[in-house]
């Protein structure tokens, strides 16, 4: 037995031993992710279980070092990792911004102090983070970002508004793109990180087409964060942001997928009907639904391909962006498909039936993930001049 | 294993594409078609390719081969297409490799290492009508004399003129059953046509051809499997040369965006044209990720390589097309004159498309392997 296949008998036990039977369950509702945080309640105790045992073993962030909360696998460990845990549909222990984004910045940019005070608490799922990028005049041209840090001295003094900030309002602390000199464009960011309960700050919901408020406009009033609180370089931040967004694409063009294995129209079928070959009683729905999930079983081999390079440094730094791109188109074209298989009873908006409208409510939010983290025009501006080498304008 | 080609992959790689490049580039298709070439391709050509061992590569080494994978193959074939290559290689040193090595037995040992040392080229006589339904096959093979009786008509039979052997599906009593037709084989007439892409494939007519019973290719009754690796094995050939294809164009395309300027600009400058661009590449990367999934679980042995196969003759099919159409439009009138090679590769995604199964079929294969 290979080095390889020993961890997968190891995994396969621990996971048998480990993983509560609630928690092999699709998710099916907002309460079932674990976002953890200082605020935290845990849906049940199987939640709470199942982090506990995964933060013991380093497996909310398996391929992070050990002093830093992870289990120091390899990229062909953590594949296994992943198929096992999918293999008996365990969900995520831990889901986190910390985990998908500032994490992997940290531990490119961070001091070696840093990591260790700020990577721990985030594999615990013990301090939850908003990402403070967008500003209202600066959405796909960031870098025209006006908050602005006051040098002084030890402290900056912080004041503008931010908006756009997924969970804010739940957030403890914020990573947060700051102009720190007026004069440069891209060379007068800094990266910095501080408490979301800090003096100054707030935030204010806003309330969105699919009905819910996952995001806030927040407001920085005179904050004070310490000058030690930023990564990378002052002024340099830039580079700390864009390395980062790379990360929240891989991340977001995850979604293209689908969580389950179960092809959609496997899913329709059960519910439309079959006509007497035994094929979905639509036909025109039958084949855009096949249409569909041959795209969808594609795009999980790019997806296994794209980690395989990206993990091994094989890929092309911009192919995060392909990925996204055609991870999110994907990702809304299923839930057009969801909605027009579903028919009359997706459109129920409230009943209980529908738990609450929960189809018609994700349908909507899918549209946002072509505008998250970069809208698919961007991205294609991006794949256009930096992976085809498209002149300029 | 990842999903990339590993460092002997990437040798192979390094290898054929710079050969393939400069022995048979697009140049050497149009020489063929302008000389109205009667065979459909070089034998010059396939004698290097032999030298290089490609015609074996699939075949295990026990009969001459290099006892590879599909992976390898696939790497011959993205060549292939880049370079619009007129070559027997998918349906002899592929499909007909597949079968024989998973059939085994006589045949095996007759026509493995003469694939394998360049002298056989074989045929694959499946397909009945104008699209591709290997359910429905119609030829019939009945017992006559110590052997068989073969009567049915063949359509799109590639090489099928030039052929030393073709592989022949046949229904007898109790299933499917593959045969060996030898090119002398009495009753056997094979009327070539020349093709959109100028190859050649024929319509192939048995007419009472007799073959002994060592003709047959694995066990009698029993050819539905081995077909199906035949099938497998080509289907992902097919993808994989279309990927070779819809990148070459690809390419010119691109290429072409950064030299032809209009309105004083280069019309790569124009975002209209780089979002589309930009759209193709993805597709592309999709589909290239697909076809190499395919062809590792084929390697594999994998029980999920029949739906994967049907993935990726779809995907490449849909992505390779977009190439080419994106291609001449991108060129402009240019696109639309012989003497610019971006037409060609409009020409071979088609006849590729057809081959084997189109999007359609495999969409509805897909469907039908979920159960709907
Ligand atoms: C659900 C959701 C969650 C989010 N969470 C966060 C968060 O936690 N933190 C945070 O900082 N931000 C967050 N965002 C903000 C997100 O990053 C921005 O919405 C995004 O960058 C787009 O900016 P914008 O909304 O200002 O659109 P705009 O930049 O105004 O774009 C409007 C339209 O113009 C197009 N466009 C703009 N520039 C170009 C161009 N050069 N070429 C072609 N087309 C162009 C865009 O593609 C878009 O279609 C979130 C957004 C959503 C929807
Ligand atoms: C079959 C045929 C018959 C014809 N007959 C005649 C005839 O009888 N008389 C005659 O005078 N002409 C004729 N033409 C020429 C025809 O009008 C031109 O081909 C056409 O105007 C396009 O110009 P082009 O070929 O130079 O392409 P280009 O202008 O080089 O365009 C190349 C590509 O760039 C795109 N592009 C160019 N500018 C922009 C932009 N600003 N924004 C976005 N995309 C852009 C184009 O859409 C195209 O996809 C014929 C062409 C064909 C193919």
């Amino acid at each position: 037995m290979s080095d390889l296949d020993a961890f997968r008998a190891e995994v396969r036990a621990w996971l048998e031993a480990n993983c509560p039977p609630e928690m092999r369950e699709p998710v099916r509702e907002e309460g079932d992710v674990c976002w953890g945080g200082r605020n935290w309640e845990f849906k049940n105790e199987a939640q709470k279980q199942w982090l506990e045992a995964c933060v013991a073993k380093g497996y909310t962030v398996p391929d992070w070092p050990k002093p830093y909360g992870g289990a120091g696998l390899s990229p062909e460990e953590t594949k296994i990792l992943k198929q096992e845990m999918k293999r008996i549909n365990a969900r995520s222990p831990l889901d986190s911004f910390g985990i998908w984004m500032l994490g992997p910045a940290l531990l490119q940019f961070g001091t070696e102090e840093q990591k260790v005070h700020y990577l721990n608490p985030i594999a615990r799922g013990e301090i939850r983070w908003c990402q403070g990028y967008s500003e209202p005049g600066s959405g796909s041209d960031l870098v025209s970002l006006q908050t602005f840090g006051e040098d002084k001295g030890d402290h900056w003094v912080v004041n503008g508004s931010k908006i756009w900030t997924s969970y804010a309002d739940k957030a403890d602390w914020i990573f947060c793109l700051v102009r720190t000199d007026k004069a440069n464009k891209y060379q007068g960011i800094t990266f910095m990180l501080f408490d979301m309960a800090s003096k100054g700050v707030t935030t204010k919901p806003i309330l969105l087409i699919s009905g819910n408020s996952p995001f806030c406009e927040t407001f920085f009033d005179d904050v004070e964060v310490p000058k030690r609180q930023y990564v990378g370089e002052i002024n340099r931040g830039w580079d700390v942001a864009k390395y980062l967004l790379g990360h929240e694409r891989e991340m977001i063009s995850g979604g293209g997928a689908g969580g389950d294995m179960v092809s959609i129209g496997t899913l329709f079928a059960r519910s439309l009907g079959k006509n007497d070959h035994g094929e979905l009683d639509d036909p025109i729905l039958r084949a855009e639904m096949a249409a569909f999930d041959v795209d969808v079983f594609a795009y999980r081999a790019m997806g296994e391909r794209f980690m395989d390079m990206w993990k091994t440094g094989r890929a092309h730094p911009a192919s995060s962006n392909m990925m996204k791109y055609v991870g999110t188109e994907l990702n809304k074209r299923r839930h057009e498909l969801v909605m027009s298989g579903g028919g009359s009873e997706a459109l129920e908006w409230d009943s209980e039936e529908t738990k609450g409208g929960a189809r018609a409510r994700g349908w909507l939010r899918t549209k946002a993930n072509s505008i998250e983290g970069g809208t698919s025009e961007v991205m294609l501006n991006v794949i256009a001049k930096r992976i085809l080498d498209l002149p300029g304008a | 294993m990842p999903l990339y080609h590993n460092d002997d992959q990437a040798m192979l790689k390094d290898s054929v594409a710079p050969f393939v490049a400069e022995q048979a580039p697009v140049s050497h298709l149009r020489s063929l078609r302008d000389s109205a070439d009667a065979t459909g391709f070089s034998r010059d050509l396939w004698a290097q390719f032999t030298e290089m061992g490609l015609p074996g590569i699939l075949v295990p080494e026990a009969h001459g081969g290099l006892g590879m994978g599909h992976m390898e193959a696939g790497i011959v074939l993205e060549e292939i297409g880049r370079n619009l290559t007129p070559s027997p290689f998918l349906s002899t040193g592929v499909g007909a490799v597949a079968a024989l090595a998973k059939a085994g037995g006589a045949q095996a040992g007759r026509w493995l290492p003469a694939i394998a040392s360049g002298e056989a080229i074989v045929a694959l006589a499946i397909d009945e009508g104008a699209k591709h339904r290997p359910d429905r096959i119609a030829t019939t093979a009945t017992r006559a004399g110590n052997g068989f009786r073969l009567d049915g008509k063949k359509s799109f039979v590639l090489h099928g003129h030039v052929a030393d052997m073709s592989i022949v599906a046949a229904k007898t009593d109790g299933g499917i059953t593959l045969f060996a037709v030898p090119k002398d084989a009495k009753g056997l007439t094979a009327d070539p046509r020349r093709l959109v892409d100028s190859s050649l494939a024929s319509h192939v007519t048995l007419g009472g051809v007799e073959v002994d019973a060592d003709a047959v290719i694995g066990e009698v009754d029993a050819g539905g499997e081995i077909l199906d690796a035949l099938l497998a094995a080509t289907r992902t050939g097919a993808a994989a040369e279309m990927v070779g294809v819809g990148q070459g164009a690809m390419d010119m395309t691109v290429n072409y965006l950064k030299e032809r300027k209009q309105f004083g600009k280069l019309i790569g400058e124009f975002q209209g044209l780089q979002h589309r661009a930009a759209h193709l590449y993805g597709e592309m990367e999709v589909a290239r990720a697909t076809v190499m999934k395919a062809q590792q679980l084929l390697d594999e042995g994998s029980e999920g390589a029949k739906l994967m196969v049907s993935v990726a003759k779809a995907k490449a099919g849909r992505a390779a097309n977009l190439a080419v159409r994106e291609g001449v439009q991108m060129h402009g009138g240019i696109g639309m004159t012989d003497e610019y090679d971006i037409g060609l590769y409009m020409k071979r995604d088609r006849a590729l498309a057809e081959f084997m199964g189109d999007v359609h079929y495999h969409i509805d294969q897909v469907a039908r392997m979920n159960g709907y």
